[in-house]
C-alpha cells in the first residue's frame, strides 16, 4: 500500500481522518488540561498561604 | 454499614494523592504503548471490510469511545453510591472528576458515529433508539457537571450529583439493548454478546487493543484530574500546604 493510497482511505479519507483527528484533539486536551489546572491551583494556594502567614504575623505583632 | 478501617485509611485524600502519583506514569506509558500497537494494527494490518471498505476503520475510535462513554458512567454511578453510603470523600471526588472525561467519550462516540453514518447510511443523524439514548447520556453528563457547578457546598453538591447519577443508570441498559428492542439503522452488537463475536479475528484484535488503550487513558486521565482537585478541596490541611510549599 502506497502512502497516497493509505491517506486516501478508499475514498473515505474525509470521514476517517476527521474521526481520528477529532478524537486525538479532544482526548489530548482532556489529558493535558489537568496539568495546567494543577499549576494554577498551586500558584493560587501559594498566594493564599502567604497572605495567611502575613495576617498571623500582624495579629501577633 | 461499617467499612474496615483499612479502607478508610487508603481512601483518605492524602493516601490517594501519594498512591495515584506513583500509578500515573505506569498507566500513561502502557496507554501510549497500546495506542501505538492498536493504531498500527487497526490502520495498517487489519484488512478492509468486504462491505464497508476502508470506512469501517472509524470503528477503532468509535467503538472504544462508545464503550467508554458507558463504562465511565457506571464507574461514576458506583462511586456515587459508595460516596452516599459510606461517606468516602475520594469516591465523590472520582465521580466528579470523571464527568468531563465521560462527556468527552460520549461526544466522540456521537460525532465519529455520525461521520461513519454519513457514507454508510447516507445521513449524519437519525432519531432512532441507539443514537437518541446515547445523546441522553451526553445530557446526563452535562447535567451532572452543571449541577455540581451550581451547588456551592461540596457535600450537598456531591449528594445531589450522586442521586442524579444513580437514577440515570437506567439509561445504560437502554443504550446497550436499544439495537435489539427497537428497529434501527445502527448495527447490532458484534462483540459484547453471549455468542461468539461475529467479527474476524484480524479486525477484532486491533479493536480490543484500542479498547484497552482507552481504558488506560481513562485511568491516567482521571487520576491526574483527581490529584489537582484534591489539592483544591483539601487546601486547608497541613499536608497540602507542605506539598504546595515544596513545589517550585
Amino acid at each position: 500500500m502506497s502512502p497516497s493510497e493509505f491517506f486516501h482511505m478508499g475514498g473515505y479519507a474525509v470521514y476517517v481522518w476527521s474521526s481520528y483527528g477529532l478524537t486525538f484533539v479532544v482526548l489530548g486536551w482532556i489529558l493535558i488540561s489537568p496539568i495546567f489546572t494543577k499549576k494554577n491551583i498551586i500558584k493560587e494556594l501559594k498566594i493564599k498561604y502567604r497572605q495567611q502567614e502575613r495576617q498571623a504575623q500582624e495579629n501577633n505583632g | 454499614m461499617k467499612l474496615p478501617a483499612i479502607v478508610h485509611k487508603f481512601s483518605s485524600p492524602k493516601n490517594f494523592y501519594v498512591m495515584s502519583g506513583k500509578m500515573i506514569p505506569w498507566f500513561m506509558w502502557s496507554f501510549v504503548l497500546s495506542l501505538v500497537v492498536g493504531l498500527y494494527y487497526g490502520l495498517f494490518v487489519a484488512p478492509p471490510d468486504y462491505q464497508q471498505g476502508e470506512s469501517y476503520r472509524i470503528m477503532y475510535v468509535h467503538v472504544p469511545a462508545a464503550w467508554m462513554s458507558m463504562f465511565v458512567y457506571v464507574i461514576m454511578a458506583v462511586s456515587a453510591a459508595v460516596g452516599l453510603i459510606w461517606r468516602i470523600k475520594t469516591a465523590d471526588l472520582m465521580a466528579s472528576v470523571s464527568a468531563p472525561i465521560g462527556a468527552a467519550f460520549t461526544f466522540l462516540a456521537l460525532v465519529t458515529g455520525s461521520l461513519w453514518g454519513k457514507p454508510m447510511w447516507g445521513t449524519y443523524w437519525v432519531w432512532d433508539a441507539r443514537l437518541t439514548s446515547e445523546l441522553i447520556l451526553l445530557f446526563l453528563y452535562l447535567g451532572f457537571i452543571a449541577l455540581q457547578a451550581a451547588i456551592e457546598d461540596p457535600r450537598n453538591a456531591a449528594r445531589a450529583g450522586s442521586i442524579l447519577l444513580i437514577v440515570g443508570v437506567v439509561n445504560i441498559p437502554i443504550i446497550h439493548y436499544s439495537v435489539e428492542w427497537w428497529s434501527t439503522l445502527h448495527q447490532g452488537a458484534t462483540v459484547a454478546k453471549f455468542d461468539k463475536p461475529s467479527m474476524h479475528i484480524s479486525m477484532l484484535i486491533p479493536l480490543m487493543v484500542m479498547a484497552t488503550s482507552f481504558k488506560l487513558y481513562y485511568a491516567a486521565s482521571v487520576l491526574m484530574r483527581a490529584r489537582a482537585e484534591i489539592l483544591r478541596r483539601e487546601q486547608n490541611t497541613r499536608w497540602v500546604k507542605e506539598i504546595v510549599e515544596n513545589e517550585s
